[in-house]
């Protein structure tokens, strides 16, 4: 893929952070709820957000976002509200107190040939700004090696961006937002905060 | 019905460890300029928002401490969840209307558009915000500020952007919020917004805050964005021509969602 080369005429918006009280304000029905649970096909997909001393973080947001089980890019409305059947491949939720979040989902499948993954943001109280990171599937060994990020990193980072297969077929991630096994954070290119600085 | 509401955390969470003044904060904060300042002037890569930035303490356990990988947003990154004026009733932009009684405090509407860097509309996507009340209370448990609730006012409105990339909200001036980064801590005030762009690379949750407050110098989390013009596209205008007479004042802020979306790749997408 190439990047945008039309000049940009509006300088970005900064984000800042989601706060301490984002509940009551960006909390709707069924919002984990991308797949309905225990349709055919769905998984949950789970994990915890830790901070730096590998403590459980009980206020940050999770949002993912991706492909149908076919490879397709939903088009379907109805993120925000619900029909228990439409598959919109949106959803948002909130850690517990043990640092814990989860989605009911389904595997997203390959697309355009390339390595599935769950594009996934994270947010949090003491977090200034959103993280965009990466949650793959384990199961296709040979689309992960020719994935051309998973192929730039250390074995260790790659680890970092890649859920576990439970025995039930579910999936369990653990996103880590400082310390040694770090999750990787991604920046966009074609993004004017690549530009920065040149 | 909600389908998950978090415990309360323990109130000690949201305290910094070490309490300092706001003049050490305060200190703190221009070092952390200045330091930005110097490594853009040597060409290096500055985000436009620190994530590693203690004087907001309670990021110090929370910012990585790599640089994120520079990557190009594959095909799901580069669309976002799709919304449409249906998705959100158009009672819910106005925040003053959601109880029986009329809220406490300065009616005001804050509007604008949600544009892309290149300036083009963002259209049927969903802004959400929430805030605190005219004394500077928000309604979440956790907030301990011993402020008034106000049983007409919640603080947490929606809407869904028009074919202009419009949006209009009306509501009350959020009043200063006091906080334990550390001693004397009071927020501007500010409200929260999250913004749909039309690609989940441009999402962006961020701040809006009012013109002229005099809490913006000694606010850790507004510095967290280093450069001053960054800063200032935070701040809403005072449009008079949006004030309603005997009824609200008007403020007109704009958002700019960065990085491309799906519309600059289709003539590619039948390669794959």
């Amino acid at each position: 893929m190439s990047t945008p080369t039309a000049p940009r005429t509006h300088e970005p918006t900064a984000g800042q952070t989601v706060g301490p009280f984002f509940a009551y304000g960006t909390e709707f029905e069924k919002m984990n709820q991308v797949a309905f649970p225990h349709s055919p096909g769905a998984i949950v997909l789970s994990g915890r957000v830790l901070d730096g001393s590998g403590a459980p973080v009980p206020d940050s947001i999770v949002e993912i976002w991706s492909r149908d089980a076919d490879g397709e890019v939903p088009r379907a409305r109805g993120s925000f509200r619900r029909d228990d059947h439409s598959f919109t491949g949106y959803g948002r939720t909130f850690t517990d107190d043990e640092g814990h979040w989860e989605f009911w989902t389904r595997n997203p499948g390959p697309g355009d040939g390339r390595a599935a993954f769950f594009a996934t943001i994270v947010y949090a109280r003491g977090l200034p700004d959103k993280l965009h990171t990466r949650i793959y599937l384990p199961d296709d060994e040979a689309a992960l090696a020719a994935d051309p990020l998973l192929s730039s990193l250390a074995e260790d980072e790659r680890a970092t961006l890649v859920a576990t297969r439970l025995p039930n077929g579910y999936l369990h991630h653990e996103i880590r937002l400082q310390g040694q096994d770090e999750t990787v954070f991604l920046r966009f290119a074609g993004a004017a905060e690549d530009d920065l600085g040149e | 019905m909600t389908t998950h509401s978090p415990a309360a955390a323990p109130e000690s969470l949201l305290a910094s460890p070490d309490m300092p003044t706001q003049h050490q904060i305060s200190e703190e904060i221009a070092e952390a300029h200045r330091n930005a300042a110097d490594a853009e002037a040597r060409g290096e890569h500055v985000d436009r928002t620190l994530r590693d930035f203690a004087p907001y303490r309670s990021s110090v356990l929370r910012h990585p401490t790599k640089n994120p990988k520079l990557v190009d947003p594959e095909t799901i990154e580069l669309f976002s969840p799709a919304y449409g004026q249906r998705d959100v009733a158009a009672i819910e932009s106005d925040l003053t209307l959601q109880h029986s009684g009329e809220p406490l405090g300065e009616r005001i509407t804050v509007q604008g558009r949600v544009l892309d860097s290149w300036g083009r509309p963002v259209r049927n996507q969903l802004l959400e915000i929430w805030q605190a009340n005219a004394a500077g209370r928000y309604i979440h448990q956790r907030d301990q500020h011993p402020a008034p609730l106000d049983p007409n006012f919640t603080g947490a409105g929606r809407i869904v952007t028009d074919d202009d990339g419009a949006y209009k909200f009306t509501t009350i001036k959020p009043g200063p919020y006091p906080w334990k980064n550390h001693i004397n801590a009071w927020r501007p005030a500010h409200i929260h917004f999250s913004v749909f762009g039309t690609g989940f690379t441009q999402r962006i949750i961020t701040q809006m805050y009012f013109p002229s407050d005099p809490l913006f110098a000694l606010d850790p989390i507004y510095n967290t964005i280093p450069r001053q013009r960054d800063r200032d596209n935070l701040i809403a205008r005072y449009n008079h021509d949006h004030t309603v007479p005997e009824f609200s004042m008007g403020y007109e802020w704009d958002i700019v969602v960065d990085g491309p979306d799906a519309t600059w790749f289709e003539p590619e997408e039948g390669e794959h």
